[in-house]
C-alpha cells in the first residue's frame, strides 16, 4: 500500500477534491475516482496516445502521470468537448468525415487536435500527419482523420458550416 | 409528391453518417473496462518467464495473506473446475494437439503462459499479490524453430502426442509434372513472412459475474462472437447454455484477435465462480503482446512453371509454420496455413497446382486467425512470382497479370484447389487501377527518376477475398454459427427496433443495417435503432469474422423486413378494406396502390396492433415483429480488387516512402460506400504494417523480445500515405442483395503491392527481397551487397527472421 494524499483539481470546469494513493495514475484517477471513462487506456507506456488529456492546456499522457502531480491543475478531457447533444466542431468534423471506427483511440486524438488547432489554426496535411504521430489508430489508416482535422480547422476558423444531413 | 420523393430516395448506396459516432465522440462509449459492478474484484496473473519449463513448486501463501486479496487459483485448482479444451477441427484429417487449461498444469509452454490467477479489490493490489507469488521452474529445452521442432530428436511440447506435428496437409491437382516439363522457365523463390500480432487498441477485456444460487453466469466481454463464447463457456465451465449471457458492449477493435478462447479469460470466469463476486480482467499491453494470438509467420517455397508468353502453367508450394504450443480453440491454428496454400493461385487461371503444408507446435505464443487469414501471404507469394517472371521475360507487370487473370466470361470459375469464384471483375479492376493510379505516367516518371539515380518502384497486386464463409468451422465441430439472425420490430410510434446477431467492433455495421432496414420499410435511417452483441437480446448468430457481417446481417435483416411487411400489409389491408397484395409501404406510409388518399401512417397501423388488437379479426396475429435467420445458398462469396503502391527507397537510410497508393475493390453493391472505403483504407494500413514494420521477435531461447508498442512498430500517421479507393460493383448471384464482404480486402492486397514496389525500386541493383517486414537493414544490406566491392555476392533475400 502506498501513502495517500488529498488533491484538488478542476476537470472540465468542475472542481474536485479527492484522497488518492500516491501511485495512482492520472488515467486511473479520471476513470475510476471521477468515473470519466471517456479517457481510454491503450498501452500504459505512453506510446499509443489513447489516454491523452490536457493539463493546464498541455497535452499529456495520463497513463504516465500520477494523480498527485496534477494537484491544483486544470484538466480537460473528452467529456468536456460537447455540450449536451451539441457536438464540438472538432467532433462534428470527425463524424462528417468517417474519422473513427471502433472509437477507442478517438478521445485522445480529439484532445490532441484541440491543442493543435489552438496553436495552429490552419495546419497543412503534412503538419497534421506529424502532430498525429503520437497516436495509434488501428482501424482507420489515418486518411479520414487527416481529412477531419482539416475540416475541423476550417469549421473553427470560418463561419459555421451548415450541414446537409 | 414529397412523400413519393422520400420513398424513392434510397439509403442503401449512400455515404450515410455513422449512427454509432455521436456517443463515442462525446466520450460516452461503453467498453468493458468502463463497467463497474457492486463488489467487483480485479484479476491479475502470474505468467511464465520461460518458453518451456516444468513447474516444480508454487508458493502462494504470501499472496493470499495480502490485505485485499480474495481468491488465488493455480493450475490444478482450475483443472478440477473445468473441462480442458483442444483446438481440433475434425475435417482436417490427422490433426492433433494438446489439451489446454485455464492455468498451466505441470508445464509452461510459452513466455506469458498464465500460472497463477489472483482476484483482489483493485488491480494495483492484485498485481502486488502477483509479486508475492514464488514459482520454482525446472527449465526444459525450448522448441523455437519449426524445422527443429520437426526433427525426430526434438523435445516434445505435448508429451502424450509423440511428436510436434499438428497437421500435414496438401493436394495435387491437374498434371503438375507435365506443366513443369513443358514450361519455358521455372522460377523458385522462398518467401519468409514475419510473425505479427493484431494490436487492437482496446486490450482483451472481460467482466464475469457468477450467481451461485441460479448457477448463471453473465460475461461482458470484448469479443466478436458472443454466441460462440456462450457455447464455449457452457462446454468448459459445465454450465447450462441458457444460463449464460455474453454481452459485447462497445468493442475497441478486434481484427480476428477476439474470436478465440483464451486461457486467462476462462480463469477470470473461474475467479468469479470461486469468489462468488464479479471479476474484471483487462490485459495490459505487455500481456497483449505475450498472449493475444500471433499470426502470419509462414515460410513459403514456391516453384512456378511459366510459358514464354507469361502464362503460368503450374505451381508447387511447400509451406511450413510454427503455431505455438497448442492449436487455438475453437477455430484451430491450421486455417491460416491452409488458406495460404488454397488461395495461392489467386485470381489467376492456374489449373495445375500441388501444395504441401506442415503445421508444427513450438514454444511460442499461439497463432491463429488475423484479418485476412492467409490471404496476404498467398497474395504476396503469387504476385511476387509474377513480377519475377515478368522481369525475366521482359513483360510489363500489368501485362503478365492480364494474360493470366480469370476473365468475366469464365465465371463460375473453379480453382485448382476447388473453390468456386461465382462472379468478379478481375481484368476490369486491374484496368481501372492502372487508369486511376496513372500507371503509365508513373512508369515514365520512374524512368526519369532512375536516370537521376533515384530508386522509385511501382508495385501491383491483384487479389481475391474469400468472404461470408458458411460452415467453415461448424463442419469441423467448432460452435461457430454459419447462419445469422435478425429481429425487426415496429414500435407503437411507427419507428423500428432491430436486433442483429452480427456484432460490431468499429466497422459501422449498425449504420449499414439501419440503411438496409430503412429502405425495406420505407422509413429514414434515423427511425431505425439497431442493437447487437447481447446473447439474451439478439437472435442466434455467428458474430463477426471472415468478412461475413454485412453479407449475413443485411441478408437476415432483409428477410425479417419482408416478413414484417407482410404483417403490416395484412393489418393495413383490413383497416383500409383493401387486398393485402395492394398495400404499398413507403415514406413512412402504408397506402393502397394507385389510391394515394387511402393511406395510414406506420404509427396508425402499429397503434391498432399494440393497443386495439381485440378489434382485429382472429386470423390476423397481432404482431409487428419478425425474426429471420439467413444462410447464403453457397458457403462463400468472392470479393476482388487490385492495389498499386508507388514508393521511393532511400539507399542511404533504407527507408521506404510512399509516393502514391491506389486501390480498386469490388464487393458487389455497396450498402454504404464510405464504410467500404474506410474498411479498405484501414486494411491497407495494416497490410503496410505487415510489409514494412510489424514484427514479433523471439530470441533463440523462445524469449519474447517485442513486448511494447515501442518494440513492435504499428504504422503511424506520419509515414502513411493518403489512400485512394475506387469501386466496381459486381453483385454476387448467391447472396440476398448481391452483397459481398470487404473487411479484409485492404489487408489482403497491400503487402504484395508494397513488396513488389520495393523490389521494383531495387531492380536496377539486381536485388530481390522476399521477406517481410522489409526493414531498413535489409534494404541497406542489399544495396551494399549490390554496390560494394563484393558486388558479385548475392544479396540476402530472406531468412533474416531469427528462430
Amino acid at each position: 500500500m502506498s501513502e495517500r494524499h488529498v488533491i484538488q483539481v478542476t476537470v472540465n470546469g468542475e472542481p474536485h477534491e479527492r484522497l488518492v494513493e500516491a501511485r495512482k495514475t492520472l488515467a486511473d484517477f479520471l476513470r475510476q475516482d471521477l468515473e470519466l471513462t471517456g479517457t481510454h487506456i491503450g498501452c500504459e507506456h505512453g506510446v499509443c496516445g489513447a489516454c491523452t488529456v490536457l493539463v493546464d492546456d498541455q497535452p499529456v499522457r495520463s497513463c504516465l502521470m500520477f494523480a498527485v502531480q496534477v494537484d491544483g491543475a486544470r484538466i480537460e478531457t473528452v467529456e468536456g468537448l460537447a455540450s449536451g447533444a451539441k457536438l464540438h466542431p472538432i467532433q462534428e468534423a470527425f463524424w462528417a468525415n468517417f474519422a473513427l471506427q471502433c472509437g477507442y483511440c478517438t478521445p485522445g486524438i480529439l484532445m490532441t487536435v484541440v491543442d493543435l488547432l489552438r496553436r495552429t489554426p490552419n495546419p497543412s496535411r503534412e503538419v497534421i500527419r506529424r502532430e498525429l504521430a503520437g497516436h495509434i489508430c488501428r482501424c482507420t489508416g489515418y486518411h479520414a482523420i487527416v481529412d477531419a482535422i482539416e475540416d475541423a480547422a476550417a469549421r473553427l476558423r470560418g463561419p459555421a458550416i451548415t450541414d446537409a444531413r | 409528391m414529397t412523400e413519393r420523393a422520400v420513398a424513392i430516395s434510397k439509403a442503401v448506396g449512400q455515404p450515410v453518417r455513422r449512427v454509432e459516432d455521436p456517443r463515442i465522440l462525446a466520450g460516452q462509449g461503453r467498453y468493458v473496462d468502463d463497467i463497474k459492478l457492486p463488489r467487483m474484484l480485479y484479476a491479475a496473473f502470474v505468467r511464465s518467464p520461460h518458453a518451456h519449463a516444468r513447474i516444480e513448486r508454487i508458493d502462494v501463501s504470501r499472496a493470499i495473506n495480502l490485505p485485499g486479496v480474495v481468491t488465488v487459483l493455480v493450475g490444478e485448482d482450475t483443472a478440477k473446475l473445468c473441462t480442458p479444451w483442444r483446438g481440433i477441427l475434425t475435417d482436417y484429417v490427422g490433426m492433433k494437439t494438446g489439451s489446454a487449461y485455464p492455468l498451466a498444469v505441470g508445464k509452461v509452454r510459452y513466455v506469458g503462459d498464465p500460472v497463477v490467477a489472483i482476484a483482489a479489490v483493485d488491480r494495483y493490489v492484485a498485481e502486488d499479490a502477483c509479486d508475492l507469488v514464488h514459482v520454482e521452474y525446472e527449465p526444459l529445452p525450448p522448441v523455437v524453430d519449426p524445422e527443429v521442432a520437426l526433427r525426430p530428436d526434438a523435445p516434445l511440447i505435448n508429451d502424450e502426442l509423440g511428436d510436434n506435428v499438428i497437421l500435414r496437409a496438401g493436394f495435387d491437382k491437374g498434371d503438375v509434372d507435365a506443366a513443369f516439363a513443358r514450361a519455358a522457365r521455372v522460377y523458385r523463390q522462398r518467401f519468409v513472412v514475419g510473425r505479427q500480432t493484431c494490436v487492437a487498441l482496446e486490450p482483451r477485456s472481460l467482466l464475469a459475474s457468477y450467481e451461485a444460487p441460479s448457477r448463471s453466469l453473465t460475461v461482458w466481454m470484448s469479443t466478436q462472437v458472443p454466441h460462440m463464447m456462450q457455447a464455449i463457456f457452457a462446454r468448459i465451465l459445465g454450465l447450462e447454455e441458457q444460463k449464460i449471457q455474453v454481452i459485447a458492449p462497445d468493442v475497441g477493435g478486434s481484427f480476428g484477435l477476439k474470436i478465440h478462447c483464451y486461457s486467462d479469460d476462462v480463469a477470470a470466469c473461474l475467479l468469479s465462480i470461486v469468489s462468488g463476486r464479479p471479476v474484471k480482467w483487462v490485459a495490459d499491453r505487455v500481456e497483449s503482446f505475450a498472449t493475444d494470438i500471433h499470426c502470419r509467420d509462414h515460410t513459403i517455397d514456391v516453384d512456378a512453371a511459366v510459358a514464354k508468353d507469361g502464362t503460368v502453367l503450374g505451381l508447387r508450394s511447400r509451406v511450413v509454420t510454427g503455431v505455438g504450443p497448442y492449436s487455438c480453440y475453437p477455430r484451430s491454428s491450421v486455417v491460416e496455413g491452409n488458406q495460404v496454400i488454397r488461395l495461392l493461385t489467386g485470381p489467376y487461371r492456374i489449373k495445375n497446382y500441388q501444395a504441401d503444408l506442415t503445421v508444427v507446435a513450438q514454444n511460442k505464443t499461439q497463432m491463429s486467425q488475423y484479418r485476412a487469414v492467409g490471404h496476404p501471404m498467398a497474395t504476396m507469394a503469387m504476385e511476387s512470382m509474377l513480377d519475377v517472371a515478368a522481369r525475366d521475360l521482359g513483360l510489363d507487370p500489368a501485362e503478365i497479370r492480364r494474360r493470366n487473370l480469370v476473365a468475366r466470361h469464365e465465371f463460375p470459375y473453379t480453382t485448382a484447389f476447388g473453390y468456386v469464384y461465382e462472379s468478379g471483375s478481375y481484368l476490369e479492376s486491374l484496368d481501372l487501377l492502372l487508369a486511376k493510379g496513372e500507371y503509365a505516367g508513373w512508369r515514365q516518371r520512374q524512368g526519369h527518376a532512375r536516370s537521376d539515380g533515384r530508386l522509385i518502384g511501382i508495385g501491383l497486386s491483384c487479389f481475391i477475398e474469400l468472404t461470408a464463409p458458411g460452415s467453415f468451422y461448424g463442419s469441423g465441430g467448432a460452435p461457430v454459427s454459419a447462419q445469422e439472425g435478425a429481429t425487426v420490430r415496429l414500435e407503437p410510434t411507427g419507428k423500428v427496433t432491430a436486433l442483429i446477431g452480427v456484432t460490431t467492433q468499429g466497422q459501422g455495421a449498425h449504420t449499414a443495417f439501419a440503411q438496409v432496414i430503412a429502405d425495406q420499410l420505407g422509413v429514414t435511417v434515423k427511425d431505425v435503432n439497431v442493437m447487437s452483441g447481447d446473447t439474451r437480446l439478439v437472435p442466434y448468430g455467428g458474430g463477426t469474422s471472415g468478412s461475413r457481417g454485412a453479407v449475413l446481417g443485411a441478408g437476415a435483416s432483409i428477410l425479417a423486413c419482408r416478413q414484417l411487411k407482410k404483417q403490416i400489409a395484412r393489418v393495413a389491408a383490413h383497416l383500409m378494406e383493401a387486398a393485402a397484395e395492394d398495400i404499398e409501404i413507403a415514406g413512412g406510409k402504408v397506402a393502397v396502390r394507385g389510391m394515394p388518399d387511402r393511406a395510414l401512417s406506420l404509427a396508425e397501423v402499429a397503434w391498432v396492433v399494440f393497443y386495439k388488437s381485440d378489434k382485429l379479426p382472429r386470423d390476423i396475429e397481432p404482431s409487428l415483429e419478425a425474426t429471420a435467420h439467413y444462410t447464403p445458398e453457397r458457403s462463400l462469396t468472392w470479393t476482388n480488387g487490385a492495389h498499386m503502391a508507388v514508393v521511393e527507397v532511400d539507399p542511404e537510410t533504407g527507408l521506404v516512402k510512399f509516393l502514391s497508393y491506389v486501390t480498386v475493390e469490388d464487393c458487389g453493391p455497396m450498402i454504404n460506400p464510405a464504410l467500404v472505403r474506410e474498411q479498405v483504407r484501414g486494411g491497407v494500413v495494416q497490410g503496410i504494417g505487415s510489409a514494412l514494420y510489424e514484427h514479433i521477435r523471439y530470441d533463440e531461447h523462445g524469449q519474447l523480445l517485442t513486448r511494447t508498442l515501442m518494440d513492435y512498430l504499428v504504422p503511424s500517421s506520419a509515414e502513411m500515405p493518403d489512400i485512394e479507393v475506387y469501386h466496381l460493383e459486381t453483385p454476387s448471384p448467391h447472396t440476398v442483395g448481391g452483397f459481398k464482404g470487404v473487411g479484409e480486402a485492404g489487408t489482403t492486397g497491400a503487402p504484395a503491392a508494397v513488396l513488389n514496389a520495393v523490389n521494383d525500386a531495387l531492380s536496377p541493383l539486381g536485388v530481390q527481397l522476399n521477406a517481410t517486414p522489409i526493414t531498413p537493414d535489409m534494404i541497406l544490406d542489399a544495396v551494399r551487397a549490390a554496390r560494394g566491392p563484393d558486388a558479385g555476392t548475392p544479396a540476402r533475400t530472406g531468412g533474416h527472421h531469427g528462430p
